[in-house]
């Protein structure tokens, strides 16, 4: 059957088995590997990307139920060769071991931060409990996360500082 | 990898459309809504329909949660996050927040449905307690028209139920009476699990008598299984510590469990009496404190 999405902002399409999951999609026929694959089972939240904005487990998603939607991957969170702030907060905050819960991990913080500018850490926790860290660095992820929110804070109020000074 | 076996894909575009599909695909046809159980059922080949009707479009008209004077009308599409995050459910039915709050994880309820959940029929199946607790009716729809059952009559069997080849599950009802709330109590082994053992209350009180009490369970029986001994047990009477206790014991000598890998029988038993206790409790202290 054929599919046609936009993926981090590109439209995309082709021809695909009705059966293929979407992490397949992006990974073997866009060649989009930041996603990663994982338990298969939708337990270990490496394969989140966005679907129309909301987070969700892309090796439980057919690659045809996001036809004609709107895909966000770990690709699309740099914007103009900038990082995105949550890519800083893990670098910053050794928010990373092995990497590989890692493009997920960072696709629900921006998805959290975008709902709540400023998370506790409980929050935190509780928007990224449907996904494993098997280097168990949960302390460091929260921590990146908090590095991100601040981070942005800071820019939002340097910004409106210098758009009263002007 | 695991991956569903070959399958044809049809999209549906209106309830009536789904419904059209439904009757000219015939048995081998399976509404996909959400996917989260039935993906993984189709994995594991534990379910090998050959056409899928992703229903994922019809969230316009199938997503809602509508409260209406004397019920709530909840659409079968609503994601588990819309049920999590309606502060009007859950200043009537404070059972569904409970509930959602220990469902899978926040990505998984992005994308969960409750008719999904139901369709499912799953024994250890959340919404499916709260809804046998709270006494909803289903509302199933197939090219004749609509016709509506109690839970008791939706629930068949463990993953089977009263829809039929070419019907869906559209809607669920819930009644709404004054004087009420309700709680949720579960057990898991860990964090996002199946329940070891859930227990649903409600509650409604009337001078500070009981007027009526419902409670329903999950994971110990071939459904999710509603107590009405305990209805009796609590109508007419003034709420108590000891009420409550007796209320758990009838409750775990009225279901089935059976030892797994989550717990022993009698394991299980004992959490029916404590958490069926527990969210009794919970209720009438709800209202109480909404005066």
């Amino acid at each position: 059957m054929q599919v046609s999405m936009t993926v981090n902002g590109e439209p995309v399409g082709g021809e695909i088995e009705p059966r293929l999951l979407l992490v397949h999609y992006l990974r073997d026929h866009l060649g989009l590997t930041g996603t990663h694959w994982g338990c298969d089972t939708s337990n270990c939240g490496a394969c989140v990307v966005w679907l129309d904005g909301e987070p969700v487990k892309s090796c439980t998603v057919l690659a045809a139920s996001a036809s004609g939607h709107d895909v966000r991957t770990v690709e699309g969170l740099e914007k103009d060769g900038e990082l995105d702030p949550v890519q800083r907060g893990f670098t910053e905050c050794h928010g990373l071991q092995c990497g590989f819960c890692t493009p997920g991990m960072m696709m629900t913080a921006r998805a959290l931060l975008d709902r709540n500018p400023d998370p506790s850490d409980e929050e935190i926790r509780e928007a990224i409990s449907g996904q494993i860290c098997r280097c168990t660095g949960y302390a460091t992820i929260v921590r990146s996360v908090k590095w991100a929110a601040a981070y942005e804070a800071g820019q939002k109020s340097a910004a409106s500082s210098n758009g009263s000074a002007s | 990898m695991q991956v569903p076996a070959p399958l044809e894909y049809e999209r549906a575009t209106s309830v009536d459309h789904a419904i059209g599909l439904l009757e000219r695909l015939g048995e081998s046809a399976r509404i996909l809504a959400g996917g989260h159980s039935l993906l993984p059922m189709m994995k594991l080949r534990l379910a090998s329909p050959e056409y899928l009707i992703d229903i994922n479009d019809l969230h316009g008209e199938l997503g809602y949660i509508r409260v209406e004077p004397g019920r709530v009308r909840i659409g079968a599409m609503t994601r588990h996050r819309e049920l999590l995050e309606s502060d009007e459910l859950a200043e009537i039915f404070p059972i569904f927040r409970d509930a959602e709050k220990v469902i899978a994880d926040p990505i998984v309820r992005n994308r969960g449905t409750l008719g999904g959940s139901l369709c499912q029929a799953d024994p250890s199946e959340d919404l499916s307690a709260v809804c046998t607790t709270v006494g909803a009716e289903c509302v199933i729809r197939g090219g004749a028209g609509e016709r509506v059952v109690t839970m008791e009559e939706f629930h068949r069997g463990p993953y089977e139920t009263a829809v039929g080849d070419a019907e869906m599950l559209i809607e669920i009802r819930i009644p709404v009476r004054p004087g009420g709330s309700s709680a949720y109590e579960k057990v898991e082994r860990r964090a996002g699990d199946w329940a070891i053992v859930s227990a649903g209350a409600a509650v409604w009180l009337e001078n500070g008598v009981i007027a009526d009490a419902r409670v329903g369970l999950a994971a110990v029986g071939p459904n999710t299984t509603g107590i009405p001994a305990v209805s009796e047990l609590m109508r007419g009477q003034v709420p108590s510590e000891e009420l409550y206790e007796r209320a758990g014991a009838i409750a775990a000598e009225n279901c089935s469990p059976v030892t797994d890998q989550r717990g022993s029988a009698d394991y299980k038993r004992h959490l029916v009496a404590e958490l069926t206790k527990r969210a009794l409790r919970r209720s009438v202290a709800r209202v109480a404190e909404r005066g």
